[in-house]
């Protein structure tokens, strides 16, 4: 691996701009990697939540309360129809001012109860939460009256209903959308930089801060990161499809 | 109310039922007792799905009364568990769960609305699967069956409820004239296992083999019943008559 560092060091001499500074310098590759465990922690926490939000709230979508409904709707329209940087920032600066506050680790200062890593998972979650609502609702209402109404004959209670026979024939037809906006998300995650989130965005604009050569060098780092990234969600997502796949059903 | 065999195990007094503006049960009545099979016959849209959906609470009833071995099936408070698992429905289009074997259809409804032990339901379930003569197809998912085993595996799935009255909604109407035969020979043994079963078919021929008591209904009313022996020979209505002359 020295040889990569050598190269590394001699472009940064021929090349000014091209200074892949981490490949040599073991500060700014820690930050890197730092900078890509949290994109993925981020990432996989707000993928999770995010679907749980969907899953409950398509759930209440069809709850008999007409209160519910439309507390769920008026979610899905604010939070798909504003930028989703504002969302962050407003959880982050209004919200957490009135959350209470804990001590530290370090045992002498005080600390919000929810970091920023938090409000940037609970504020993307949320984003995204929105739209899987949005993509559920679609696949429940593929999902035909006719065998809803077998399981109720049978006796199932509503949410019977949908746990064992509604979503997991809803998810099937959902997954192509949820692709889609968990793709989204995992790009989005870089918005959390605005409130100093720790992930590779923030790492990368730290270097090229400090070190303006390693400026496109971590630009084309980025780029090749993310889409390792997407593309492991993506196969991760095509070989769930696979499984759910049901022989003699669907296309 | 407590019900005793010697009492209808289904009554259903003047029931009225609309839908918005449109009336579609004008005041039906029947009873039904423990161990008869009774055919509903009639022209499209006339009511008869309205009517045995009403009966186990599929859709509600704006007048009348219907009870089910005591169960006050119009009570706005009806306890639908315990309705649905004395009433099993076999529905047109089968309506299996897609996302689940032949088996696992059945093994459902006991194991989740009944709670019941899952080593006893699965025995049971292959052996309800054996009786509607699928033995084999027990891990097939429902598209992988043909319309026929599919119907046939929707009774078991109903059956495996243990009901006491079975509802069967023009079972056969989606099938193959071929595959038709198996499903009826099915009801067939059902019925003469003395399942109470109430049918809405088309099938004359087995309407009146298997059937101890016809009623035909058009427009929302009862128009005319009577055992098949004399329901199919002296048809006194018009209305009847002209219908029967359509479909034999
Ligand atoms: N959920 C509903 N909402 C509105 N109208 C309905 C509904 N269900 C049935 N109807 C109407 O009620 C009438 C009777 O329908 P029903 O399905 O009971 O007839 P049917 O006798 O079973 O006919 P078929 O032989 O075609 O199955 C029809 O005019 C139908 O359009
Ligand atoms: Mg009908």
């Amino acid at each position: 691996m020295e040889w990569i560092a050598d190269l590394a060091r001699n472009l940064a001499e021929i090349a000014p701009r091209w200074n892949f500074i981490w490949l040599y310098d073991p500060v700014t590759g820690g930050k890197i990697l730092s900078g890509i465990w949290m994109t993925i922690k981020l990432a996989i926490a707000c993928l999770i939540f995010s679907m749980i939000i969907g899953v409950i709230g398509a759930w209440l979508q069809g709850s008999p309360s007409r209160i519910l409904r439309a507390f769920v709707n008026g979610y899905i329209q604010f939070f798909r129809n504003t930028p989703p940087f504002v969302q962050l920032l407003f959880f982050y600066f209004a919200l957490g001012q009135l959350t209470p506050v804990v001590t530290a680790p370090d045992g002498w200062t005080v600390q919000p109860i929810i970091t920023n890593v938090g409000w940037a998972i609970i504020s993307l979650s949320f984003f995204a939460g929105a739209f899987n609502v949005e993509i559920f609702r679609a696949g429940i209402e593929a999902v035909p009256e006719s065998t809803r109404e077998a399981s109720e004959a049978l006796g199932f209670t509503r949410t019977q209903t949908f746990r064992y026979i509604v979503m997991p024939l809803a998810i099937r037809v959902s997954l192509p959308a949820l692709n889609n906006n968990l793709v989204n998300l995992v790009k989005t995650t870089t918005q959390a930089f605005g409130i100093a989130v720790p992930e590779l965005l923030y790492q990368s604009v730290t270097i090229w801060n400090d070190y303006p050569s390693a400026q496109y060098p971590t630009m084309l780092l980025l780029f090749v990161v993310y889409i390792l990234l997407v593309g492991v969600l993506v196969m991760g997502m095509n070989k769930w499809e696979r499984q759910m796949k049901i022989p003699g059903y669907g296309a | 109310m407590t019900w005793t065999p010697d009492q209808p195990i289904i009554s259903i007094k003047d029931v009225h039922k609309s839908f918005g503006d449109l009336e579609v049960l004008k005041g039906v009545s029947l009873d039904v007792m423990k161990g008869e099979v009774i055919c509903i016959i009639g022209p499209s849209g006339s009511g008869k799905s309205t009517l045995i959906r009403c009966i186990n609470g599929l859709n509600d009833v704006q007048g009348g009364s219907i009870t089910v071995e005591g169960i006050e099936v119009h009570d706005p408070d009806l306890d639908k568990l315990a309705l649905r698992k004395k009433v099993g429905m076999v529905f047109q289009q089968y309506n299996l769960f897609p996302h689940k074997t032949a088996l696992e259809n059945v093994m459902m409804a006991p194991l989740l609305v009944l709670k019941r032990d899952k080593a006893q339901v699965e025995e049971e379930a292959r052996a309800l699967i054996k009786k509607v003569r699928l033995e084999g197809k027990e891990n097939s998912y429902p598209g992988e069956l043909s319309g026929g085993q599919q119907q046939r595996t929707a009774i078991a799935r109903s059956l495996a409820m243990n009901p006491d009255v079975m509802l069967f909604d023009e079972v056969t109407a989606a099938l193959d004239p071929e595959t038709v035969k198996e499903v009826l020979v099915t009801i067939k043994d059902l019925a003469a296992e003395g399942m109470t079963c109430i049918l809405v078919t088309h099938e004359m021929g087995f309407a009146k083999e298997i059937a101890d008591h016809i009623y035909f209904t058009d427009r929302g009313v009862i128009v005319e019943h009577g055992p098949p022996s004399t329901f199919f020979e002296r048809a006194s209505d018009p209305r009847t008559r002209e219908f029967l002359s359509q479909i034999l």
